[in-house]
């Protein structure tokens, strides 16, 4: 196989590598390089077409009984031959809980930088990759840049939009590697019930912090949602602590970007003002009018939750219907 | 199982984290230091299994720039045994690579262990690389993102949280482990606690004492700057003599802003 200098693009989860594939053709066609998607599994090759509509000039596929679930060592075995064979420029990975280890230990094997959960990603007049992550818990977003090649990021999911498919050609390679014996045995696996809804895609986010407080209150804020056509969102305490949800919004949760995000009883520590950066309008209600919240919002309302959440379900009731 | 090693980091407390408004720099000069959070999961963690089994020597291993003697006194007043302290001025310019790098070669001279618990990411830099690279360049079996860990023996059991499934993993020891914040909530150290860890050792080496050739620590990244991002929000305050006067003033500007309403 001839050098050749392209992008590669892997995620264990489908819908992720679509994502990253639109972006990665965006930067392959800007440096005019070719982009390959690699497909792990078995029995996933019919999978490889839709690679190719999403922007994948190549697939390669691996497809071996050996790799039928995610485990680190084969998996990582199967990517460092296809980087060492092939001598990608770039490598996307997407940043799941499996994704960003094997990321980081492709890094280590090819002696190379990983920017890992990368929010935002350029090209700089050197044809090298730039990415933007959020760092110092949310305080700083960081531009980052490689010395060494290949350039390996990671993409969190939801980042990037999916492209719209569409016929176009590519060529799929089984690539044939000698499969390494995993280190760890999975004895069991217990699916998650997870929400079809998704916050992400909310248009409106009614969202409580520490300031509610009881779980039975959820309701004024569900009441609120229903009316406006949202979601109910939350902090971390809420569902680490107090357990009343079991995800979040923040840094280290959901990143949301809808467009308008009301934030009840809400501090507003920088963790979770990181993840609703992107909120077209953040109103803040909380009876604490040094709260760090108002300083990101945009419109304030120094009070109690429970006098201004029935006032305003009914103002909107009003206004709506 | 004899030993535990635990990686701890002197990360920047966020929390406290102060900010140029003119020139949006962050002010890390002096600012408070503390144990990154998930490691200190990582260490009470640690502690749990010793007070389970027994007769188990719990290191704790820190690379950093600069001093971290106070903070490291915290983790032997919870119950670290001994802490090593691998502290290089050198060490300011060093990406997650060289930083795992230099806890293998710090591993490798303490010799022996069983199990080496990390935190899922640091709270500063929230990369989550480190614990990955150390158990490549140790070629160990690798456990992430676990919320809780049972040992069985010569091997040890562990809850992976992924994103649709809960993962239970097995592997032989040794092994690396990086936990998440809910796997447990760490102690807080007695008064008692805190006097006996003064006796305690705090073990310091410089990159010379490793043989640590310059070359190993160069960045593979470059940082191009790292700005607060700007808040351009409105800070408009809605006020009003009642509850309700304030909810129709709020959905007055709602309305005007365009994100409510048909």
């Amino acid at each position: 196989m001839s050098e050749n200098k392209g992008i590669i693009v892997y995620s264990e989860k489908h819908d992720l590598l679509l994502e990253i594939l639109g972006k990665g053709r965006e930067i392959a066609d800007k440096l005019q390089k070719e982009l390959a998607a690699v497909l792990i599994g078995y029995g996933v090759q019919g999978k490889a077409n839709e690679l190719i509509k999403h922007g994948a000039d190549k697939v390669f596929l691996i497809d071996n009984h050996a790799l039928t679930s995610f485990q680190i060592e084969p998996y990582l075995n199967v990517l460092h031959s296809l980087a060492t064979k092939y001598k990608p420029e770039t490598v996307l990975i997407g940043s799941t809980r499996n994704g960003k280890p094997l990321a980081a230990r492709l890094a280590t094997r090819l002696q190379t930088g990983c920017i890992p959960d990368c929010n935002r990603l350029s090209v700089d007049e050197e044809g090298r990759l730039v990415c933007e992550r959020i760092t110092y818990g949310g305080t700083a977003i960081a531009k980052i840049t490689f010395k060494t090649k290949p350039q390996i990021a990671t993409i969190p999911p939801r980042t990037f939009e999916k492209p719209q498919p569409k016929e176009r050609n590519g060529q799929i390679i089984n690539f044939d590697v000698k499969i390494e014996t995993p280190k760890t045995e999975i004895v069991e696996t217990k699916p998650l019930e997870v929400s079809a809804v998704r916050i992400e895609d909310a248009d409106v986010i009614v969202s409580c912090g520490r300031g509610l407080e009881k779980k039975e209150d959820i309701v004024l804020l569900e009441e609120l949602a229903q009316i406006l056509n949202g979601q109910v969102g939350n902090t971390r305490p809420l569902a680490e602590d107090r357990k009343w949800f079991t995800e979040w919004v923040g840094l280290s949760g959901h990143k949301v970007k809808p467009k308008l995000y009301i934030a009840c009883g809400i501090s507003g520590v920088i963790q979770h003002v990181a993840g609703i950066r992107d909120a077209k309008l953040i109103v803040a209600i909380n009876k604490d009018e040094n709260a760090p919240i108002f300083e990101v919002a945009d419109y304030g309302v120094v009070g109690n939750l429970y006098e201004i959440l029935p006032a305003l379900k009914e103002a909107l009731k009003k206004q709506l219907q | 199982m004899n030993r535990i090693i635990v990686c701890l980091k002197q990360a920047i407390d966020v929390s406290q984290l102060k900010v140029d408004p003119a020139t949006r720099q962050l002010i890390t000069a002096g600012a408070a230091k503390k144990i990154s959070d998930f490691d200190k999961n990582a260490l009470e963690e640690a502690i749990r299994i010793k007070e389970k089994i027994g007769n188990i020597e719990i290191l704790t291993v820190t690379v950093t720039a600069e001093d971290a003697k106070t903070v490291l006194r915290e983790a032997l007043a919870m119950g670290a045994d001994k802490a090593y302290m691998v502290n290089d001025p050198s060490f300011k310019d060093i990406d997650t690579l060289g930083t795992a790098y230099i806890l293998a070669e710090t591993i490798k001279k303490i010799g022996n262990f069983d199990l080496i618990l990390c935190g899922e990411t640091s709270l500063d830099s929230f990369s989550g690389l480190v614990s990955s690279r150390l158990a490549e360049l140790l070629g160990l079996p690798q456990i992430t993102s676990v919320r809780k860990i049972s040992v069985e023996g010569d091997a040890v059991s562990a809850e992976r949280a992924l994103e649709d499934s809960i993962e239970t993993v097995k592997a032989k020891t040794p092994a690396l482990i990086a936990v998440t914040r809910e796997i447990n909530q760490p102690r807080i150290p007695s008064l008692m606690m805190i006097m006996k860890a003064s006796k305690k050792e705090i073990i310091t080496w410089t990159a010379a004492d490793l043989n640590l050739p310059r070359e190993k620590l160069d960045m593979k990244i470059e940082v191009k700057e790292v700005l607060a991002p700007k808040t351009e929000r409105k800070r408009v305050k809605i006020t009003g003599e009642s509850a309700q006067e304030i909810a129709e003033r709020l959905v007055k500007a709602l309305m005007e802003e365009g994100v409510i309403g048909r």
